[in-house]
């Protein structure tokens, strides 16, 4: 069975149409990349995923359960999917510890010593056993978004969705949130993540797939997408983010002239 | 002579050193002391209204705020979820409950629940007597204000925490009380304090209820006594004594905003 199933979805904000008609299946293990020009939808499919926004049509399975479906206990469904955001969303009037028990307390209605036990080890796992009675405003962003994923942790995910992980990040600190990402994939976690950071999707994705004007225009190994890209989107797409310093003025006048 | 940029600065602040200066001291000097204080500073007066002014009148001031604002409290926040609400009638209804009594004195609200309420419910009264009436009729008013103030504090939580808490598998009830809540209560205390020194004040106008003896407060008492002894002394007793209320509110308030600075 596929973590998640999704299929022909629609998402239209008043009449905008973000997403049109997307395919996609993700299976148990599998670490998949999804890249693409800010506006393409990206960040959108991935909030579909655990319905924190509502498609406008088609369905979404996740581990078998139809998110879709109005019937669908969908607090139940997001207890075994992590999410983590761009811009960390840690509770700001919690300890680091208190962060990442709440929802164990309340939703899975562990007990306090498990879940301080389970806490700590989470925290251990991101490297910030130490940091328990700290609050996030006293902690970095690269802190910050690694208690954001012991967090997620803390409630034994079966999948993990990663929204932009690392955009929000002074340069110097996104190694320190790949690095646990790169950790869980190794671990062997099924995880969905949009990102700009093109080395990590190349180095650690099963699967990138590229995407533009709310579709799918393609997708396969990291290998093949990066160097051999089919589509002369993708191909633009790449040179612009991979060789930012090389881009011409000619192209810009040409895209310019494009959209007008 | 031509003055330097600073120099000029100087000389202008001087200038208006002594004008505000001189204005005060106009104002002080024109006045008759000797008479005023004859009249507003009497110290047989001003003792006599002791110890009543405190075991009674400060007290009950005391107990009309807090009630007024536990009961307004209550109820404002009853009214911002209801406004922040999905269903279109509780919006309708919060929205014009809040536009109604934010627009009436509270004077009028105060009549209104002390004479109307009897004659609605003519086989109940409202629990706890002039006491109930007051927190009811005073606490009717501060809940439309503070409703606006909590509104605003929960729309300072930024979205992304409910979210969080969503994806965490909290259900949008638990979200609100475990996340959501406890933070916007926090951005919302200094104007909420501010709210509390409200009141304090509008408990004067709880003579219209017709107090007795043992349920009066500051500004009645200090106007009987005023027409008891034909002399203003006790408005400085109770001017005074609401400072005493007052003022350390407004420190606290000063304080918290401090802190909000500092944590921000």
């Amino acid at each position: 069975m596929s973590t998640i199933e999704i299929s022909d979805l629609h998402k239209s904000f008043g009449s905008l149409e973000v997403l049109r008609g997307i395919d996609l299946t993700v299976e148990p293990g599998e670490v998949v990349c999804v890249i693409g020009p800010s506006g393409s939808g990206k960040s959108t499919l991935l909030r579909c995923v655990n319905l924190l926004e509502e498609p406008t049509s088609g369905s979404i399975r996740v581990a078998g359960v139809e998110v879709t479906d109005p019937d669908c206990d969908i607090d139940e469904v997001r207890r075994g999917i992590g999410m983590v955001f761009q811009q960390f969303n840690l509770f700001g009037h919690l300890t680091v510890r208190e962060n990442v028990t709440i929802a164990q307390r309340r939703v899975l209605k562990r007990g306090k010593a498990e879940a301080d036990r389970i806490a700590a080890a989470n925290l251990g796992r991101v490297g910030l056993s130490e940091k328990a009675k700290a609050y996030p405003a006293q902690l970095s962003g690269g802190q910050q978004q690694r208690v954001a994923i012991a967090r997620a942790l803390a409630m034994d995910p079966q999948l993990m969705l990663f929204d932009e992980p690392t955009s929000a990040l002074d340069p110097e600190l996104v190694g320190e949130v790949l690095a646990v990402m790169r950790g869980l994939a190794a671990e062997g976690m099924t995880m969905l993540v949009v990102t700009h950071e093109m080395a990590f999707a190349r180095e650690v994705a099963s699967r990138v797939v590229f995407m533009d004007g709310g579709v799918i225009v393609e997708q396969g190994p990291p290998a093949e997408v990066f160097g051999n890209p089919r589509e002369d989107r993708t191909r633009e797409f790449l040179h612009r983010v991979l060789e930012p310093a090389s881009v011409s003025e000619t192209e810009i006048i040409k895209i310019k002239g494009e959209t007008l | 002579m031509k003055l330097s940029p600073r120099r000029r600065r100087r000389i202008a602040r001087v200038a208006g050193y002594v004008v505000f200066g001189l204005a005060i001291l106009a104002v002080v000097g024109a006045a008759d002391w000797a008479r005023l204080s004859e009249a507003f500073f009497r110290r047989d007066v001003a003792t006599g209204m002791f110890p009543e002014a405190i075991t009674i009148a400060l007290r009950n001031t005391i107990l009309y705020t807090l009630m007024a604002f536990v009961f307004g409290l209550t109820l404002g926040l009853v009214l911002a979820l209801m406004r922040l609400s999905s269903v279109l009638p509780y919006r309708w209804f919060a929205t014009a409950y809040i536009e109604l009594f934010r627009g009436l004195p509270a004077l009028l609200v105060l009549f209104m629940v002390g004479y109307g309420v009897p004659l609605a419910f003519p086989d109940r009264e409202i629990p706890g007597g002039v006491y109930g009436s007051v927190t009811v009729g005073l606490g009717l008013t501060a809940a439309a204000y503070m409703a606006e103030t909590i509104r605003a504090g929960i729309q300072a939580v930024p979205k992304g925490q409910l979210e969080a808490a969503r994806t965490l598998g909290m259900s949008h009830t638990r979200a609100m009380i475990s996340i959501v809540l406890p933070q916007a209560f926090r951005i919302v205390i200094p104007p909420l304090t501010n709210e509390i020194i409200l009141l304090t004040k509008d408990t004067s106008l709880v003579y219209v209820l017709g107090v007795t003896s043992t349920t009066i407060e500051l500004t009645k008492f200090a106007g009987d006594t005023l027409n008891t002894l034909v002399n203003p002394t006790p408005l400085v007793v109770a001017g005074l004594l609401y400072l005493v209320i007052t003022l350390p509110l407004s420190q606290l308030v000063r304080g918290l905003e401090r802190r909000a600075g500092r944590e921000r």
